[in-house]
């Protein structure tokens, strides 16, 4: 059941009633259309966002790539080590730890949170009663404060009283330790992450199903396909967009992971777990905790190549699978 | 054909074993709020001897939460910081945007591939730069514009409002210079009424943005004075780790005023986060 993307005519109607008539001339555009004086007038508007993204943004990714390429002493000289900051974390067994994390919380997180976020969307997007409620509670989470998620979570994972852990005793069951057993410290981070995000990804999904024409499900149930095959041959063609954009978003945000296990593991044991100590995590520490400037951005620079990376090959795999809608 | 077209008759019966596993899903999303607010309003450890005194209450963990930490200054802090991000970001975006959408000018082409690809650059690299600048050079820290400056230029919100202003017709802009109006006042008095929508919805995503920020205000203050809400509750975790009724009662602290506003105004919310999750689409 192969859906032509010219079998729109309520889309493509609006575009055809505002065209304009060839005869008619554009009368003004030679006469105002460009004088000199923009120019100048131009860069005035410029100005405040241009010198804003110098000081702020351009001369500190010029700043990290020197610094990257040195290290900066706590006398604030700085000394040119040529690449041994990146020499170094090739052999540090430390961070390439904290890439395992890294690459353990993009892999737990992110399908999860794509099918999730679509699950809820499609059960949002039914006639239901009270779905408004139902949106309000899913995306409740996104607007929390993550620290004050990640307190609450730790009382709820906390072996002595958390509900959690009753429920286990409750069952005759003894259960982990789930902050401190470093085979259950990542779950618990994946579990916060969940319950924080996936409203996000409901809503968005949200908006690409109500974007989806009507017809086309119409047209499908008259040629006598089921619900699977509608879902199947309609709506994930046509929300393919949103699921390459939410996937390449997503990735790059549990790249950058940081605030949730931060809050969730130095609480329970002063310094952060190994188990989840994320690349940022890592970052952090060499810049702030250890004064490793130098090396803490060689460490940012990688990251950098790997959303860099990331979203290229991303961007040429989408034009095999993604569809887009011709306008 | 028409009449498929129409919805159907709802009936709410099919979809009873939807609503069943939708309220499971709610109950599931709404029980860390739920012990949040119970933990907090329980005596002191009062849960520890495995048991959920449902009778016991006091309001007494608020008053001491105030008397430890000033969640009020923590408060006024993200909102100076928050709103003034924001403000700052919608000036200079849309003045930016505007030159991009509707000025011509030498390097304009150049100048607009150079803000695209700041997209890709994470925060996390010119954030080691930035404290360098800003902490050591500037001796800003335990500032407020060591908080606010560093991030209040958007390259996606200057990259958003230029795609909305080009496709407001350009006569509008030829018509008013006919009238004698000024680039500056075209900008003032045509394109940022016209734009209210996306200005808004830019605002409420940015303000979102600011106000949960943790890394850029976690290394750039020391000083309690200077902490935002999400540094604040961070350092109230660090010092009273065990004391559970106390850090639900500052989370709830932390929490109630972003909820009563998100109740209230969440459409807006959803529209932001849509329109500025689907990269303008």
């Amino acid at each position: 059941m192969a859906i032509q993307p010219q079998e729109q005519p309520l889309r493509s109607e609006p575009s055809i009633d505002r065209r304009r008539p060839l005869a008619t001339p554009t009368v003004s555009r030679h006469r105002f259309a460009w004088r000199p004086d923009q120019h100048w007038e131009a860069y005035l508007f410029l100005l405040p966002s241009l010198a804003g993204f110098l000081l702020f943004v351009l001369i500190p990714v010029l700043g990290s790539l020197l610094l990257s390429f040195g290290e900066l002493k706590l006398s604030g000289a700085f000394q040119l080590v040529g690449i041994g900051n990146y020499r170094e974390l090739w052999r540090d067994p430390v961070f390439w730890r904290a890439v395992q994390n890294t690459a353990y919380f993009m892999v737990a997180i992110v399908p999860l949170q794509l099918i999730f976020g679509l699950l809820l969307a499609l059960a949002l997007n039914q006639p239901l009663r009270g779905k408004l409620a139902y949106r309000v509670i899913y995306f409740m989470p996104v607007v929390t404060t993550i620290v004050a998620g990640a307190i609450v979570f730790q009382y709820l994972l906390n072996r002595d009283f958390g509900p959690i852990s009753q429920i286990f005793w409750s069952l005759g069951l003894k259960p982990p330790n789930f902050l401190s057993d470093p085979s259950w410290q990542k779950p618990s981070v994946v579990l916060l992450t969940l319950w924080k995000n996936t409203g996000f990804t409901m809503v968005i999904y949200l908006a690409a199903l109500q974007g989806v024409p009507q017809e086309l499900y119409d047209a499908a149930e008259v040629d006598g396909a089921s619900a699977w095959q509608r879902f199947r041959n309609v709506t994930v063609p046509l929300i393919s967009p949103t699921t390459f954009f939410l996937f390449v978003l997503q990735m790059i945000g549990a790249f950058q992971l940081f605030t949730e296990a931060y809050v969730m593991t130095r609480g329970s044991g002063g310094a952060p777990a190994q188990a989840t100590l994320t690349v940022v995590y890592y970052i952090y520490q060499n810049a702030f905790a250890f004064n490793r400037m130098g090396k803490a951005s060689a460490i940012a620079w990688f990251l950098f190549l790997f959303i860099f990376i990331f979203t290229f090959i991303q961007t040429r795999m989408q034009r095999r699978w993604v569809y887009y809608e011709v306008n | 054909m028409a009449t498929l077209a129409l919805p159907r008759p709802v009936a709410q019966r099919n979809y009873l074993w939807l609503h069943g596993l939708l309220l499971v899903g709610s109950i599931v999303m709404l029980t860390p709020f739920a012990f949040m607010l119970l933990v907090s309003f329980w005596p002191k450890n009062a849960f520890m001897a495995h048991r959920y005194p449902l009778d016991q209450f006091t309001i007494q963990n608020y008053f001491e939460v105030f008397r430890q930490t000033p969640f009020g200054r923590y408060y006024l802090n993200s909102i100076i910081v928050s709103v003034s991000i924001v403000l700052l970001q919608l000036l200079t975006s849309s003045l930016a945007a505007f030159a991009f959408a509707r000025l011509r000018f030498r390097g304009r082409e150049v100048l607009f591939l150079l803000y695209l690809a700041t997209l890709m650059i994470p925060f996390q690299v010119t954030m080691i730069p930035n404290y360098i600048l800003v902490a050591r050079f500037l001796q800003w820290r335990d500032t407020y514009q060591a908080l606010i400056l560093p991030t209040s230029f958007s390259a996606f919100s200057t990259f958003l409002l230029r795609q909305y202003f080009k496709g407001i017709p350009l006569e509008m802009d030829e018509a008013a210079r006919m009238d004698g109006a000024g680039s500056f006042r075209i900008w003032w008095q045509i394109i940022l009424p016209l734009s209210g929508a996306v200005l808004a919805t830019l605002a409420i995503f940015n303000f979102q943005a600011a106000w949960n920020d943790f890394l850029w205000p976690l290394v750039i203050t020391n000083k309690e004075s200077m902490r935002t809400i999400p540094i604040g509750l961070a350092s109230f975790q660090g010092q009273f780790s065990t004391e559970w009724h106390l850090l639900m009662a500052g989370s709830v602290i932390a929490l109630v005023p972003v909820l009563i506003i998100y109740i209230l105004g969440q459409n807006w919310f959803v529209r932001g986060i849509t329109l500025s999750g689907m990269g303008g689409r």
